[in-house]
């Protein structure tokens, strides 16, 4: 029914402003076909959107969230930022939603519909999902009824491009994100290493490997999905940066569910799911 | 393409991203529902940057850089997100957030009431 | 070093003494009995020096003026004439022996270190009363007085009568400290300034507009102090006190510190003729009822308490016919005398185990247990009776002479009328005071029945101060009564034949008709009667504490006991049962004010709980409930607060946003 109700917001919202700008030279009346395909896969995200926060199935909630994370993905390439959208599915689709699963697996989610997968809370957080939605429509589409993107001409993001801003002015900012991704490297090892398990510490570096599937951290490699994802932003990607916070690693991203899949299995509750 | 398209598909998925973090019980859910609305942002600020380099000609990609950086550390937010998660797992054998209510005015008679139900 | 200093450092040094004390008492007591008797010793000798240069010449005066006060100046000032130099010589040697004495008799009070800092501080604020010579300084002292005493009443404040007692001193000399007060400042205005030299100057120049009001004001504040008849209550009842205080506020300090100020400040009564005669009467009522009352009291201590009342009634009645000198030579006299008479009850208390008349008269022997006190308090005794050529009988004598000059009205600016009624009174208080002291000493020495306890000889230090204050007693009158004249305003102090004849006479008549009672009484047939204190073995304070606890739960009364034998009820018949509690002066008391206030304070506390209470719990019931709605909030589901966050921050900027957009 919240659904619904949303949607029904959106579509009036949408309705209501190109009858406004009807006097530009490109109506409502007369959409493009990117902006047709833009239309279909947007509604193809939200559904999938809501289905994820709606579904009692735990794992189906992860797997719709791969469609509606895919369907962003084919929304920034209709917005011509294509960089930006292979990034989308080589780190959402690729590590983040496999991250999930696998954490799902580990805290013993139950497989099949869950009927307490709500909390009480739902009516509650409707009601403010929904109010926050139809102020957040209304203000949008008020501010912007009369603003077009002009997807003509080369693309705006571009490999090339999007390189070229990164590096030139946008260098220091990513030599601090790469201190944070080493924080949170540190601070994801931290949280999960038990306190009287010695050798841990030890076999730290040979974990982040994946190639000793027996012992290492359960989760001390899920941060180590991330230098590679900032990693593969650089036009060559064969090599491993000198800068990048875990230089041992294995760059390559395609890996790097590889890596929390084997440094997870040593945990306590693995018993129960192999 | 008319700027409304990916503000207002934004907008939805944003609210769309909050209605779970309010009303979903499981942790990890929660978190998958926070990535949603990261991802809202991201597709905003993709949707501003394509519109701005196009109209006043600006070179700085500050939408896209932004986007490419709220990625990043969305994946590390994730990361900690869920060693803290299978930590409380671990430490109190559930991760549903309503039943971590330390906070509460009598976690006596609230934790007996959660057992009850 | 000049006079001054010395002076200035006669009250200076018990009061370092006491604050001393007060620091070390705990962390080293070892020095605590040092602290205690030096300084009081040196300001005793320091005092002696001081009377020696100033030798009763031209007053000693200095003073600094440490801050300017507005309206009428306060100065840090000295006035040592031949009065203040010579009680303070009292006083010095009095504090000194109760140091002493002390030292044995609280041997093992654990809380001694304080008891003993208060008497040096109690000491200190005396000798400051003597020597200020500024009003407001000499009102410092006269306050530090009135608490130690409380302090120190109430030293065995585990007894319920030591409570009462020291809150009763306490309240009943505040009482008087507020008129004081007043006419402090009625004087101060009058005369312009707190100096007694520039007061006694306005007197002279008849500058004062108000003596009656002022000198009436004043006296409220000396009977309160000095224990004179109606405000004299709280005297008897300081009893409960240790023995060494009592003889501390009767013999030197606390109520000596009213007569002198009166013997000060003498101008200004004799400025009002009708100050003067209510100074007579007072003195006169003072003095004859406390005789009688001293008569019939059981308590040895108590009788000892009526006597100081009585005395002071005759240095009271010496001011109201105007002759000072009589007065303050009684006061030293008296000092001397009722100092050794305490110290020596309380060795009899210590020895006999009990404060008791009626069970001492029914042990025989108590006279070789203490040869000490036995020989000392018989010429303390004999002293007190004025019997010649004890130094009582000089400065009675010279009280009573002076009364008979203002009576034949050869006095200046004194009322006939108020001579009179002194001298009567005077007269009649010579029989009963000889009466009591007689039945005190018979019923004390003559025992009959079991032989006395026998717990070894009494302390050092406890005997040897009563020998040292028996000298005075027995010679200092008749050495002195020719030299004093010098030191004082100069008038003849030697005894006149009329009231030496008449005075020794009575009393030797009272001694005489109470030895006669005491024969017929002693032949009665004996019942037996009597407690002594649990632990007769004990320190002499500790016998002393016990002993007052347990008379009235044995005799049914603090003050007397159903004792058939006492020759006191021969003698005073049908008077005797209200002369024993004081002529229900405390009854009246709790009919006019104790019951009132009570009364007031049961209405208060009732306003207070009933009715100011209920509107403030009424205040709190609002916020309690609010409070208790706002807690139910607190869930602890994190989710909640995030919902309630949220919703508020949507409602904040849609309502922004309506206020932007001028909708």
């Amino acid at each position: 029914m919240s659904v619904t109700a949303t949607a029904t917001v959106a579509l009036a919202a949408t309705h209501h402003h190109p009858s406004l700008a009807a006097v530009e030279t490109r109506g409502f009346l007369s959409p493009t076909g990117v902006e047709i395909a833009f239309l279909l896969v947007g509604l193809v995200t939200f559904g999938a959107a809501i289905v994820t926060v709606t579904t009692r199935q735990l794992v189906h909630a992860a797997l719709w969230l791969v469609v509606a994370l895919g369907g962003l993905a084919v929304e920034y390439l209709l917005l011509t930022a294509e960089f930006i959208a292979w990034v989308q599915v080589l780190i959402y689709v690729g590590s983040v939603v496999v991250l999930l699963l696998f954490g799902l697996m580990l805290t013993r989610a139950p497989i099949g519909r869950s009927p307490d997968a709500d909390s009480g809370n739902r009516w509650a957080a409707l009601t403010v999902a929904v109010a926050a939605a139809a102020a957040l429509v209304w203000v949008v589409v008020d501010a912007f009824r009369a603003t077009w993107i002009d997807l003509d001409g080369p693309a705006a993001g571009s490999t090339k491009i999007t390189g070229e801003s990164l590096f030139q002015n946008w260098v220091l900012p990513f030599e601090a994100l790469s201190v944070l991704l080493l924080a949170a490297l540190v601070g994801a090892i931290v949280l999960s290493r038990k306190a009287n398990q010695e050798p841990d510490e030890r076999k730290t570096p040979t974990a982040a490997t994946g190639t000793t599937p027996a012992t290492g951290p359960t989760l001390a490699t899920a941060p180590a999905t991330a230098p590679p994802a900032a990693d593969a932003t650089v036009p060559k990607p064969a090599p491993a940066p000198a800068e990048e916070p875990a230089p041992a690693e294995e760059p390559s991203p395609a890996d790097a569910p590889a890596a929390p899949a084997a440094a997870a299995a040593p945990d306590p509750s693995e018993g129960g799911l192999r | 393409m008319h700027l409304a398209y990916p503000v207002v598909l934004s907008a939805l998925l944003f609210c769309t991203g909050l209605y779970g973090v309010l009303a979903r019980r499981n942790a990890i859910l929660v978190l998958m529902s926070v990535e949603l609305m990261l991802n809202a942002v991201n597709l905003n600020l993709v949707a501003f940057d394509v519109w701005l380099s196009k109209a006043t000609e600006e070179t700085l990609h500050s939408g896209q850089a932004l986007t490419l950086f709220t990625i990043t550390i969305a994946a590390a937010e994730i990361g900690i997100g869920l060693a803290i998660v299978l930590a409380v797992h671990r430490n109190r054998g559930t991760a549903d957030i309503d039943k971590l209510r330390d906070t509460a005015e009598r976690p006596e008679r609230s934790e007996k009431a959660e057992a009850s139900a | 070093m000049t006079t001054t200093t010395l002076a200035v450092l006669v009250p200076l040094l018990p009061f370092l003494g006491a604050a001393a004390g007060l620091l070390l008492g705990r962390t080293a007591p070892g020095f605590v009995r040092p602290l205690a008797v030096l300084p009081t010793l040196t300001a005793f000798a320091l005092a002696v020096l001081v009377a020696v240069r100033q030798g009763g010449d031209s007053p000693v005066v200095a003073s600094t003026r440490l801050t300017p006060t507005g309206s009428v100046p306060i100065d840090l000032a000295l006035y040592i004439d031949g009065f203040a130099a010579l009680v303070a010589v009292v006083v010095g040697l009095v504090a000194t022996c109760v140091q002493i004495y002390s030292t044995g008799y609280l041997r093992d009070d654990p809380r001694y270190p304080s008891y003993a800092a208060l008497v040096s501080l109690f000491t200190s604020a005396m000798l400051l009363v003597v020597y200020s010579g500024d009003l407001m300084v000499l009102l410092v002292g006269w306050e530090i007085m009135g608490i130690c005493s409380y302090f120190l009443v109430g030293h065995y404040w585990e007894t319920p009568e030591a409570r009462a007692a020291s809150l009763k001193a306490f309240l009943v000399t505040k009482l008087g400290d507020v008129p004081f007060l007043i006419g402090l400042f009625a004087l101060a205005s009058d005369a312009g300034s707190f100096r007694i030299t520039r007061i006694l100057d306005t007197v002279t120049d008849g500058g004062l507009d108000h003596p009656t009001l002022i000198a009436l004001l004043l006296l409220a504040g000396v009977a309160g102090k000095s224990a004179q008849f109606p405000l004299h209550t709280w005297l008897p009842d300081a009893m409960a006190g240790p023995t060494p205080v009592s003889a501390l506020i009767h013999a030197a300090t606390m109520v000596a510190a009213g007569v002198y100020f009166i013997a000060r400040l003498l101008p200004v009564f004799a400025a009002s003729s009708a100050a003067l005669v209510v100074l007579a009467v007072m003195a006169a009522v003072t003095m004859a009822g406390s005789a009688l009352a001293a008569l019939a009291q059981d308590d040895i201590k108590r009788v000892l308490a009526y006597s100081t009342i009585g005395q002071l009634g005759y240095m009271t009645g010496a001011l109201a016919v105007g002759d000072r000198g009589a007065a303050v030579f009684h006061l030293i006299s008296h000092g001397a005398f009722k100092a050794l008479l305490f110290l020596a009850a309380g060795v009899i208390i210590h020895a006999a185990g009990t404060n008791s008349l009626a069970a001492m008269s029914r042990m025989s022997n108590l006279r070789a247990r203490v040869p000490d006190a036995y020989w000392t308090m018989t010429v303390a005794l004999l002293a007190l009776a004025a019997i010649p050529p004890f130094s009582g009988f000089f400065s009675k004598e010279s009280v009573l002479g002076a009364a008979e000059t203002a009576a034949e009205g050869h006095a200046e600016h004194i009322p006939g009328a108020a001579g009179w009624t002194v001298l009567v009174a005077g007269l009649l208080t010579a029989l009963l005071t000889a009466a009591y002291a007689a039945r005190l000493w018979l019923r004390t020495f003559r025992g009959q029945g079991d032989e006395a306890p026998d717990h070894g000889r009494q302390p050092l230090s406890m005997t040897v101060v009563l020998w040292v204050l028996a000298i005075p007693s027995l010679a200092l009158g008749g050495l002195a009564y020719g030299t004093l004249p010098d030191w004082f305003d100069g008038d003849d102090l030697a005894p006149t034949l009329t009231t030496s004849v008449l005075g020794t006479g009575l009393a030797l008549t009272g001694g005489l008709v109470t030895y006669a009672a005491w024969r017929y009484t002693t032949a009665l047939a004996r019942t037996p009667l009597g407690a002594v204190a649990a632990h007769p073995e004990a320190d002499a304070a500790t016998v002393e504490a016990e002993a007052i606890a347990s008379h009235a739960p044995a005799y049914g009364d603090v003050a007397s006991a159903p004792d058939p034998t006492d020759p006191s009820r021969v003698l005073l018949g049908p008077l005797h049962r209200h002369a024993a509690v004081g002529f229900h002066l405390d009854a009246v008391y709790e009919t006019l004010f104790v019951r009132p206030v009570q009364a007031g304070a049961r209405l208060v506390r009732f306003l207070d709980r009933e009715v100011v209470d209920t509107y403030v719990r009424g205040a709190g019931a609002l916020p309690r409930l609010l409070g208790a709605a706002v807690r139910r909030a607190q869930t602890g589901n994190v989710q909640t607060y995030v919902s309630a966050l949220l919703a508020g921050t949507v409602v904040l900027v849609v309502a922004a946003l309506l206020v932007a957009t001028g909708a």
